[in-house]
């Protein structure tokens, strides 16, 4: 039997449960001993000019070794590499030290290197800088606006309109809504979130000679090799990336406190480290979401859309990183699951006084389904038709796929309304509609709401695809390496690529090591982010592991003194024998040792590219609102959500759950929160609404596979689809809940005061 | 000053600062990396270790409080290489991804199994409340838990 589709257990689990993983700060590698610590300065004002900068006291205190200013930056290093290539403006790029001008509370201003990190704190706080505050843009409509300038020689705060470049289509001349009997628009917030793994960033680096030796908490370790250069012309570098506490669009790309480390290394001539606090974390990386859309649904009486416009105004915080990027993502997702004739959009980003956004969980996909979603609740009120029948009205037949959306996304394959019907199922939801109604007729305190959400997302993209590489090596005692592109930082690499080899090549996992995160050993790679390692990296392993066997035949061909084309390669036993008389054979250890004596070596590598692939599902989530309070709880998450061909189920699972946490939590509890004067007010857990487990239900899974032909596992991302499905989900719900006072739309995240004051405004 | 501290069944004599937190002491002086430092404000519970059996954030604590006390970390917590239950369980349930609040959540799932034998899921919700995890949305956590109870 085939180990694909199975629940095998973690390779990685033994380690991680009796001595720990080994993160960068858990790192203690010889060419670190005695290393200096760097503790960084961050500006305390939104927005202001750096008058002075006065370090006399602080050098002076114990153990310091050297205090590093923007002034003190040589020429020869480069600021942060753009996110994406010639785009956005580059005058908008971003500096490693705030230089003359700070731009967010948490920018790194100056740099305190010591022997330990207490005294690198300790002279960091005596660090006197002198800030001429400007005025600020916190909020994303008033940045748009041009209130106040953030970059004064660009002279607008918008760093992208897409629809400009050609990357959305923009509102046309002829209204689009003309012909339809019912038009809704809805202002909808999309707000702050952060991505918050329980490991923040840390890195740790020495330079042999000429080449610099890096560790860093990373989703990407070829990325940031790849970022190095941007910065250090010319630089010879090996970055390794040990086990990753989380990453979830945090650690793609490299941030200043982690580009300027290898200059301080220099200077200073010591091994140099630093590790950051939650706080740190929480106002100097960034955060997600972040948008304001506008959306305009048009249709017949009855229920049939047939116009929608989604106008995105996205934040893209201080500088121009990856964040200005993600409302393309909005863009191309805006349709949903649903075939609507005419679509437009529009699209920008802008800069605010506030922490770069980035990349979260799902990325500019989540923000499309949000907008959607609500639209068509809202739509349905307005038709007095029911949410649900709305959407199955409208859904994308399952015939329909390929489907290319009038605004030009190409959808593989779907089956969105089984994933409707089977949440609906899993989840009663004629029994629900009972308990709704009953509550109502009795005039309960605990009011029922019921939210459904039905998704599709794009993975592995922007399309129309991507790549990975891997190496499949055999050892000579007849057992497998691979050496993966892809980079697990949660993802359990180690245990589904092995699945992939061993299922190909008929050995057992415990016979397949797989190494990741260190570009000396894997000499090309892309990194794990947009849910693309399985489909690009695991097809690159299955591809590498299957020409190895090739060569493989050939040589047992001739210990079997047979023809090549004659010897098969039997997978569920690992052994080579002549088509029809298995009991002849050669093992894994036999070809190995005969290819050593031959001093053939048994390997294969290359990239594997392949298509996006677009998983989807449906949501359904059960909420109790206390119409006194305003509070919210949630009992009953149900989800379908397909990713097409599954190869383990555990794993797979573990995914939807932190996913699906991940979307509830944006919905309910988490928002990251600046003053109007730009000072963060939810800088650190205690202040942050980080769910735990006593916010959340159990969840119901139901599983569903429609692979995807764009790649040979069949294999669809699954790591964002929790989070994309759920949040829309829960908001639906708690508007249903409430809807018979007439209530259409709460904007999340969904607190009791924001609910309360919703009941008592209808 | 110096103080003596049992951890994991072996006894240290050491120097430590007055300020050294428990949590530094065991990672950056003992060379325990087990457990993780997730936050600056005792919130998040990835320091989580037994001291006298019971369950502690040990950013919570001074070294120096330690002195004369048993520390059990999650190094110390399987025996002759056996995983205690709630690894074990953790394992079969899938109760971890990145691993990184995996020491300190196992530790107190430990001791809320100690304290309450045989709890409802909501007790087992209400009792990791102090413990954090972004990866696994608590829902293997809490099936792991519940396992061990069984
Ligand atoms: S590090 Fe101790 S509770 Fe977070
Ligand atoms: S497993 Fe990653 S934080 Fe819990």
């Amino acid at each position: 039997m085939s180990i694909m589709g199975t629940r095998v257990l973690r390779k990685e689990d033994p380690k991680f449960l009796t001595e720990g993983a080994t993160y960068t700060a858990d790192v203690r590698d010889p060419r670190l001993e005695g290393a200096a610590h760097v503790h960084f300065v961050r500006s305390t004002f939104a927005h202001a000019k750096i008058t002075s900068i006065d370090i006399s006291d602080a050098a002076s205190m114990p153990g310091v070794l050297g205090i590093c200013t923007a002034d003190d930056i040589p020429e020869d290093v480069g600021t942060v590499p753009a996110a994406v290539p010639l785009f956005p403006p580059s005058m908008m790029n971003r500096p490693l030290l705030a230089t003359g001008t700070a731009r967010f509370v948490g920018e790194p201003v100056v740099a305190v290197v010591a022997e330990t990190p207490t005294q690198a704190a300790d002279a960091a706080d005596m660090v006197f800088v002198d800030y001429e505050p400007l005025p600020v843009a916190i909020d994303i409509e008033d940045a748009n606006a041009d209130n106040n300038i953030i970059f004064d020689d660009v002279g607008t705060n918008t760093a992208v309109d897409f629809a400009m470049m050609g990357m959305a289509t923009g509102i046309g001349e002829e209204d689009i809504f003309a012909d339809c009997d019912v038009v809704v628009k809805q202002r909808i917030i999309n707000h702050k979130t952060a991505p918050a793994p329980l490991e923040g960033r840390s890195v740790a680096c020495v330079w042999e000679g000429e080449k610099l030796i890096i560790w860093l908490s990373s989703q990407a370790p070829h990325g940031f090799k790849g970022a190095l250069p941007g910065v250090y012309e010319g630089i010879d570098c090996q970055v390794i990336c040990p086990d990753v506490g989380g990453g979830f669009g945090q650690k793609i790309g490299g941030t200043p406190e982690e580009l300027i480390m290898p200059h301080l290394s220099r200077v200073y001539n010591r091994p140099m480290r630093w590790t950051e606090t939650r706080t740190e974390n929480f106002i100097g990386i960034g955060h997600g979401r972040a948008q304001v859309q506008y959306a305009t649904i048009g249709g017949s009486s009855d229920g049939e859309i047939q116009s929608y416009r989604l106008e995105v105004i996205g934040d893209s915080g201080a500088y121009c990183g990856l964040g200005a990027f993600l409302p393309f993502f909005t863009h191309i997702m805006a349709a949903g699951v649903y075939k609507i004739p005419k679509i437009e959009t529009a699209a920008k980003s802008v800069v605010t006084n506030t922490a770069p956004v980035l990349a979260y969980r799902g990325a500019g996909r989540p923000e499309a389904t949000a907008a959607i979603e609500r639209a068509i609740d809202i739509f349905a009120a307005e038709c007095g038709l029911s949410a649900v029948e709305v959407r199955r009205k409208n859904l994308i037949p399952a015939d329909a796929f390929p489907y290319t959306t009038p605004h030009g996304t190409e959808y593989d394959s779907g089956a969105y309304e089984t994933s409707l019907d089977k949440a609906l199922e899993a989840a009663d939801y004629q029994a629900l509609l009972a308990e709704q109604a009953a509550r109502r007729e009795r005039g309960d305190r605990i009011q029922l709401g019921i939210g459904v959400s039905v998704y599709v997302e794009i993975t592995g993209g922007p399309a129309p695809g991507g790549a990975e590489f891997a190496r499949v090596h055999i050892t000579p005692e007849g057992k497998a390496q691979i050496f993966s592109g892809a980079f697990s930082h949660g993802q359990s690499h180690a245990t589904t690529f092995a699945m992939v080899a061993a299922d190909q090549l008929g050995m057992s996992i415990d016979d397949i090591e797989v190494v990741q995160g260190d570009t000396d050993k894997v000499p090309e790679g892309t990194g794990t982010f947009a849910s693309r390692s399985l489909q690009f990296g695991g097809s690159a392993v299955y591809d590498s592991s299957r020409e190895v066997a090739n060569q493989a035949r050939e040589i047992a061909a001739k210990l079997l003194e047979a023809d090549a084309e004659d010897v098969v390669l039997d997978t569920s036993t690992g052994a080579f024998h002549v088509q029809g008389t298995p009991a002849v054979s050669k093992s894994w250890a036999d070809v190995a040792a005969a290819a050593a004596n031959d001093g053939v070596t048994l390997q294969h590598e290359g990239s594997h590219n392949a298509n996006c692939s677009y998983p989807f599902g449906a949501h359904v989530v059960v909420a109790e609102v206390d119409t006194e309070t305003g509070e919210v709880t949630v009992p009953k998450i149900v989800t379908c959500d397909d990713s097409g061909t599954i190869l383990n189920p555990n794993i797979i699972e573990g995914q939807r759950h932190g996913g699906i946490a991940q979307g509830i939590a944006q919905a309910l509890t988490e928002e990251f929160v600046y003053d109007e004067d730009g000072n963060p007010v939810t800088s650190n857990f205690a202040d942050y609404g980080f769910i735990s487990a006593a916010e959340l239900p159990s969840f119901t899974l139901v599983p569903l596979e429609t692979p995807t032909p764009n790649n040979p596992l069949g294999a669809k991302g699954i790591g964002e689809s929790g989070a994309i499905g759920s949040t829309p989900a829960l908001q639906s719900a708690v508007v249903n809940a409430l809807s018979h006072l007439g209530i259409r739309h709460i904007d999340i995240p969904l607190s009791p005061e924001r609910v309360w004051s919703a009941i008592s405004d209808s | 000053m110096e103080i003596s501290v049992k951890i994991n069944g072996e006894e240290h004599r050491q120097e430590v600062e007055p300020r050294t937190l428990l949590v530094h002491f065991l990672r950056d002086q003992i060379g325990l990396t087990g457990t993780n430092i997730g936050c600056d404000t005792s919130s998040c519970g990835a320091c989580t270790v037994h001291v006298n059996g019971e369950s502690v954030k040990s950013c919570t604590m001074f070294a120096v409080q330690a002195d004369g006390e048993e520390v059990l970390t999650i190094e110390g917590l399987a025996s002759n290489g056996e995983l205690h239950p709630m690894q074990e369980a953790f394992r079969q349930c899938h109760a971890l991804q990145c691993g990184y609040c995996t020491p300190g959540m196992v530790m107190a799932s430990v001791s809320l199994i100690q304290e309450n034998p045989n709890p409802t899921e909501a007790e087992v919700r209400e009792g990791l409340e102090g413990n954090l995890c972004r990866c696994t949305g608590y829902h293997n956590i809490v099936k792991a838990v519940m396992e061990v109870a069984k």
